[in-house]
């Protein structure tokens, strides 16, 4: 394995970029899947038939508190490539849980507010309308959840082996993944809440 | 007793029995022969478990044919029963899932792995690159391609097959309409097809975009490459919109849900729309790879470069963005105005502008050529006058005012047909018997082979043409029948003629195949056919490397340089060469896939559970998992590359 010393660690082989840019363009792939989603979110928002409408079942709350979180964590991934790239193995980590921490966070608040729609009369069956609004949300919430667990296995292979090409490669490809959810959910919580509350 | 009820056809006859005995009898058969010469070692090893572009595209290969046989099989019962009126021999249902069933496969099972088959083994190689850029993921590719294909076929005899369509319109297809599991197997099997699908997209545009022999730019790439680039960039772009219609379908029918039904808000139309925005660009999905072997096949036999290299890049991008914006076409006639109706003609109409490009290119190269009329050749013949047909009708089809004439009435049929088939099919049976010698050593008969290309286009022609006249006469597409007054016995009877034609042409090409491998001489070169690009370069058959040293690239035809104006390709000596390992993960994943698809097909909830888990298991394996793979050395390169018959110049 040939290893570029002038390159940051994640980009310094051959393999390691490739596995970049395949990266970047899966997620054009997903860029695609969430404008379906919102695509076929705007063209049913008006169509509620005898269920409620954004504005009678949206609570600004949890969704602040969530917006926070999500936005936080965003931060701290940065913070956690940055003392990568500085080689602090234990910096990198604790920023990293704490990422993964405030993830979580904004996840409990999601299923606390799907138990909250469901529990005001707006389930996935309810109208076209709630099936696209939990679909939609839902979609972004997996993702999440995928991000957790995906995080987790890399935080214990940086544990294991420490900074090499491999785990470096992962912790910023991960940070990708991250920043876009974070840019998904600005969208989500501009035209899907905001809008919606409006 | 009460639970294995669901698994029964619902509409069960004689033929669904016999393939149930012959199915059951065949995996007797190939376990049974398998374990009595004790190859399930050998086969694991090295082909289940391979993660080497070429082997994939081999697989690939294998499953888009024994499809097409099914495919084909769908098409003759069809034209069996149409071929006289008030015919018998299927009722309403079996032409529905049969039709259904036709389509689905046709498309999605033969040509999509057919094109994804030439793609794995050449677009490597014609890069001068040792594979592609995650073999493994190539090789998951294929095993969820190969298990949602699984799926869709057992279809038919557990549970029944789906029927309402290729296009699976609501609200026909929801559970008002479709009671059956039909329309469940069609959801969950093109999710993990398509799954794999776009995992191929994403590595081949990767692969193209960073592994290319040092001095091949973008504009030196070959063109069947240039197509690939820009199938994969459509694929990745195109098939999230079918996963998230495919995902809301499946919420529907499962749990519940209102996207597309016609009560509380949901909108049938929604689905319609989804689909064409997959299923248009789908279409260019098919049609571009397959222009891209034309060019090759067309440029090596007529001895020339391709005429107008620019253009032909220049109008597939222009193919590739137009395609998203025509989707509306498929539904002129369902209620979206004359507004969005005008604009959507305007930009269908104008893809024939770049397509035209491209046809005159070709005329263009074979102009002043010295042509070669091979087997390939003489399909990329045959394809130009006989796409231009299908081509021209399509265009009248795109104004949406005449449309409500041909709209769901044979002539959509016979146009769609005149441009798949030869655009789609010949140039995969063209670009596979091109290829033939580089994968397996040895040529398939010529004479045989145009005997099997003329009875292809010929029965083509004489099994298409009668449906213009009897679709503008008014024959409905999707009718399993019509009475004797209405005129059409006899167009349809013309056709079934045709599509016997067909099918003896298909009989020969497997004869060709046989007949080869047995008799054709194993004594080739690695360039059979003095062609030029760099695929031809190296050795035949390929070693697993590919090159022993990476090509050096000056033009789009640098192998031709190599060859006619001493331009050295392999300029290096040898190094030790890095491969990746061999693993089971990919099998091992689609399976637990099988699985779960058919598992949401029964709502079986317990079997979902667990394989969902065992999925993510399994990625997480993945992750763990060390393997840095191993290392060809010099000594071995040299002693394979002496046993190929010496070093490359
Ligand atoms: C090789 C000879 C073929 C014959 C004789 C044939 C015949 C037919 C017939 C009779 C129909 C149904 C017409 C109707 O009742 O609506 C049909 C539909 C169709 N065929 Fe073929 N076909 C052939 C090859 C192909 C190929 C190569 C493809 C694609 C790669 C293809 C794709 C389709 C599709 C997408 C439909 C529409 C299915 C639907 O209505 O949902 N066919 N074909
Ligand atoms: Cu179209």
């Amino acid at each position: 394995m040939k290893i570029d010393q002038s390159l940051p660690l994640e980009y310094s082989t051959e393999e390691n970029r490739i596995k970049i840019l395949g990266f970047w363009i899966f997620l054009g792939a997903e860029i695609t899947l969430f404008a379906t989603l919102f695509a076929s979110y705007f063209t049913l928002v008006n169509r509620t038939g005898s269920g409620p409408t954004g504005a009678e079942i949206f609570e600004l709350t949890p969704v602040l508190i969530e917006t926070l979180l999500l936005l936080t964590s965003s931060f701290t991934i940065g913070l956690a490539i940055h003392a990568m790239r500085l080689g602090r193995q234990k910096a990198m980590l604790t920023f990293f849980g704490l990422t993964l921490l405030l993830g979580l966070g904004f996840l409990s608040l999601e299923i606390y507010e799907f138990f909250h729609y469901v529990h005001v009369g707006a389930s996935i069956q309810t109208s076209a309308f709630t099936s696209m609004l939990l679909t939609t949300l839902g979609t972004h919430g997996a993702h999440v959840a995928f991000g957790l667990f995906w995080g987790l296995c890399i935080m214990l292979q940086v544990r294991r082996d420490g900074f090499t090409p491999h785990t470096a490669n992962k912790s910023f490809i991960f940070s990708l993944y991250w920043h876009f959810l974070d840019v998904v959910w600005i969208f989500i919580f501009s035209f899907i809440y905001l809008k919606g509350m409006m | 007793m009460e639970f294995f009820q669901q698994f029964a056809p619902p509409h069960p006859s004689p033929a669904i029995y016999a393939s149930m005995v012959a199915i059951v009898l065949t995996t007797v058969a190939i376990f049974g022969g398998l374990t009595y010469f004790k190859k399930w070692g050998y086969l694991w090893r090295e082909w289940l478990t391979t993660v080497d572009h070429k082997r994939i595209g081999i697989m690939y290969l294998i499953a888009a044919l024994l499809m097409l046989f099914r495919g084909f099989v769908d098409a003759l019962m069809m034209r069996a029963q149409l071929a006289m009126p008030d015919n018998q021999l299927l009722d309403a249902q079996h032409y529905n899932e049969i039709f259904t069933t036709h389509g689905v496969v046709m498309i999605l099972f033969m040509a999509m792995p057919f094109i994804i088959a030439i793609m794995n083994y050449i677009v490597p190689l014609q890069i001068g690159a040792r594979d592609v850029a995650f073999p493994r993921l190539n090789a998951l590719s294929f095993w969820l391609f190969f298990s949602g294909a699984m799926l869709f076929n057992i279809s038919f005899v557990i549970g029944g097959s789906p029927d309402a369509g290729w296009t699976s319109y609501f609200p026909l297809a929801s559970n008002e309409f479709s009671q059956h599991v039909g329309t469940n197997y069609y959801m969950f099997s093109l999710q993990i097809a398509g799954l794999g699908t776009l995992i191929s997209g994403i590595n081949f545009a990767t692969t193209i975009l960073k592994m290319r022999a040092p001095g091949m730019t973008l504009m030196k790439m070959p063109m069947f490459t240039w197509s690939s680039f820009i199938t994969n960039i459509i694929i990745v772009f195109a098939f999230p919109v079918l996963t998230v219609a495919l995902a809301m379908g499946s919420m529907d029918r499962i749990f519940g849900t209102n996207f597309f039904t016609t009560a509380d808000g949901g909108m049938d139309m929604l689905w319609a729309n989804l689909f064409w925005i997959w299923g248009h660009p789908e279409v260019y999905i098919l049609i571009l790879p397959a222009f891209g072997l034309y060019s090759e096949i067309i440029s090596t036999f007529a001895r020339r470069n391709l005429y107008g290299y620019k253009s032909m890049v220049a109008s597939m991008v222009v193919i590739c963005l137009l395609s998203f914006v025509v989707w509306a076409h498929h539904f002129y006639t369902m209620g979206q105005g004359a507004f969005a109706n005008s604009i959507f003609s305007i930009t269908t109409m104008a893809i024939a502008v770049p397509t035209g490009v491209k046809i005159f290119n070709w005329l263009f190269t074979l102009w002043k050529g010295k042509i070669t009329i091979t087997v390939p050749m003489l399909y990329s013949m045959l394809f130009i006058p006989i796409f231009t047909i299908g081509g021209v009708t399509g265009v009248m089809l795109g104004m949406s005012a005449a449309d409500y004439q041909y709209h769901n009435t044979m002539f959509l049929v016979a146009h769609f047909h005149l441009v798949i088939i030869p655009g789609v099919m010949f140039a995969l049976l063209a670009g596979l018997t091109f290829y033939w010698p580089k994968m397996f050593g040895f040529m398939l008969n010529e004479r045989i082979g145009k005997w099997a290309a003329w009875l292809l286009a010929i029965g083509t022609c004489v099994a298409f043409f009668p449906m213009f006249i009897s679709g503008l006469d008014g024959q409905a597409r999707r009718m399993y029948t019509y009475s004797e007054a209405t005129g059409f016995g006899i167009w349809n009877m013309i056709s079934f003629v045709g599509a016997l034609a067909i099918g003896v042409a298909f009989l020969l090409i497997a004869y060709n195949i046989y007949y080869s491998t047995r008799y054709a001489s194993r004594d080739i070169s690695a360039d059979p056919w003095d062609a030029r690009t760099l695929e031809w370069s190296t050795h035949t058959p390929v070693p697993v490397y590919n090159f022993a040293v990476v090509p050096q690239v000056n033009s789009d035809q640098a192998f031709w340089d190599a060859k006619k104006h001493g331009h050295v390709l392999f300029k290096d000596g040898y190094k030790d060469i890095h491969m990746p390992n061999n693993s089971g993960l990919p099998i091992i994943m689609a399976g637990i896939f099988f699985v779960w698809g058919f598992s949401f097909v029964f709502s079986l909830w317990l079997p979902a559970i667990v394989t969902t888990i065992a999925i993510f298991a399994c990625m997480a394996y993945q992750s763990f998992e060390k393997d840095d793979g191993y290392h060809i050395h010099v000594d071995t390169i040299e002693k394979t590359e002496r046993k190929l018959g010496g070093h490359k110049q």
